[in-house]
């Protein structure tokens, strides 16, 4: 099988090649994302119980915790694929930390608007300044800056590798975050999911693990159009872009 | 390679003291910034000095940012910094005494006037002696990870609020464990595991930070 051997593998490294792969690929995640965001939305809102003592409004959780997760995960990928690209010097690597860090930025965004319209009935506040939550406020600043930083040098080459030596430097951030439950006691309520063992019903956790499923197969399919579209534009001058821009885009 | 080391040392201090004026610009940018705050706060004895701790730090944070452009910005204008690169001394090294040169003179001038501020706005001698020790413990990181920040915005469009940006939510862990060691220190808790963490970010940071603003560097000049 073609599919088995290492150099299949590797030409999809080259954006060319990646191109239509990328574009036969997004909308079936796209539609994943869809059908997957439909069945954990219904799980999460009509079938599973309400809590004993938080009544309706924990439901956000099963929106706030994947986009959580996610935004934390999106910004490790970028960093990966930043590294890969400062490392190896390639391409799409570059043009693929670009594409996710719109949706990371946004993700993490909505991962805090969540958290404050869950903060309200349960603590009685929108924000707090308990280490998760500002930690996460220093995510979002990090995603600002390596954008920032991005946008504000010209030569897209010097831009990608300077931003991706910025994310590299950012990534000792994430392990502040994701220890900071255990280093400073506050509000934040422990984690909901660990290892040993999880302490929720079965339903809600089908809801959170589908939607997370969603949020993570609507950033694959978001980063795959994107990267569409970074790539013809670094690539305006290659002969390829220019034959397929004579072919009408197809 | 150590006298090359020394050598950069004794330059950037040299070229510094030929102009003061930077140098002094910062310790009194230090000094506003820190008065202003009893002018919008309001002269309550009680309230400043407990926010004292605070204030020193942000006020520190902000005056070493500000430093940071001219780190390697004239190096850069006048293609010294090319020569470096091009060099058989390893530039991280370079770099590293750079830092060092830019601690000594924009971190430390800090350390030693915090006192007098400590004292300007109420705290008692405990705090601000471990006020100083937390300054003296952790302006070096500041310099060092805004050392990367500054390689990365050289000669970079709108490059000082850009660099802003970049590097203060890297600086905010400094911060928290700065302040924190003197709220430690008053409620009881002990400043120790606060010390000793700022002191771990500070050799982190000595460690990896000189070859990150080498990178940066050969980035930006690429």
């Amino acid at each position: 099988m073609q599919i088995f051997t290492k150099a299949f593998w590797l030409q999809l490294s080259s954006p060319k090649v990646f191109y239509p792969v990328a574009g036969k690929l997004a909308p079936w995640f796209a539609i994943a994302a869809a059908i997957l965001f439909v069945i954990g939305l219904y799980v999460g809102f009509f079938v599973a119980p309400p809590d004993y003592q938080q009544k309706d409004s924990y439901r956000i959780m099963f929106i706030h915790v994947p986009l959580a997760w996610m935004a934390m995960f999106v910004y490790i990928v970028m960093c990966g694929y930043a590294a890969i690209g400062l490392i190896w010097k390639t391409r799409l690597s570059t043009m693929m930390a670009s594409a996710l860090a719109p949706t990371g930025a946004m993700l993490t965004f909505l991962g805090l608007w969540t958290g404050a319209l869950w903060g309200k009935p349960t603590w009685g506040a929108y924000w707090v300044w308990d280490a998760r939550l500002t930690s996460f406020l220093i995510l979002l600043f990090l995603y600002m800056g390596y954008m920032a930083l991005e946008n504000a040098i010209d030569d897209p080459q010097r831009a990608s590798r300077a931003s991706a030596l910025l994310g590299l430097v950012g990534i000792v951030n994430i392990p502040i975050i994701y220890f900071s439950v255990k280093w400073w006691n506050t509000l934040h309520q422990g984690m909901s999911v660990s290892t040993s063992g999880i302490s929720m019903e079965p339903s809600m956790k089908i809801a959170m693990f589908t939607l997370a499923f969603a949020v993570w197969f609507y950033t694959i399919a978001i980063a795959l159009t994107r990267v569409r579209s970074i790539i013809l534009e670094r690539e305006r001058h290659a002969a390829w872009v220019v034959d397929l821009a004579k072919a009408g885009g197809r | 390679m150590i006298e090359a080391m020394r050598w950069m040392l004794w330059r950037e201090i040299a070229l510094a003291m030929r102009r003061k004026t930077e140098v002094l610009t910062t310790l009194f940018f230090f000094i506003i910034v820190v008065s202003l705050f009893p002018l919008g706060v309001g002269p309550e004895k009680e309230t400043l000095s407990q926010i004292a701790p605070g204030v020193l730090w942000v006020a520190a944070l902000l005056a070493s940012m500000l430093s940071l452009n001219r780190l390697y910005a004239e190096d850069y204008l006048d293609g010294t910094l090319e020569q470096f690169l091009l060099g058989a001394q390893p530039l991280a090294l370079l770099v590293f005494s750079k830092i060092l040169a830019h601690w000594l003179l924009t971190g430390l001038p800090l350390v030693l006037m915090s006192p007098v501020l400590g004292m300007q706005l109420g705290l008692d001698v405990d705090s601000i002696l471990l006020m100083a020790l937390t300054l003296l413990i952790g302006t070096p990181a500041l310099s060092l990870i805004g050392s990367v920040g500054a390689g990365l915005t050289l000669g970079v469009r709108g490059g000082g609020v850009l660099l802003a940006l970049l590097v203060l939510p890297l600086y905010i862990p400094v911060l928290i464990f700065g302040s924190g060691a003197v709220d430690a220190a008053r409620t009881g808790v002990g400043a120790d595991a606060h010390l000793s963490i700022l002191g771990a970010i500070s050799v982190l940071a000595a460690l990896l930070a000189p070859w990150a603003s080498a990178a940066a560097l050969r980035i930006s000049l690429d």
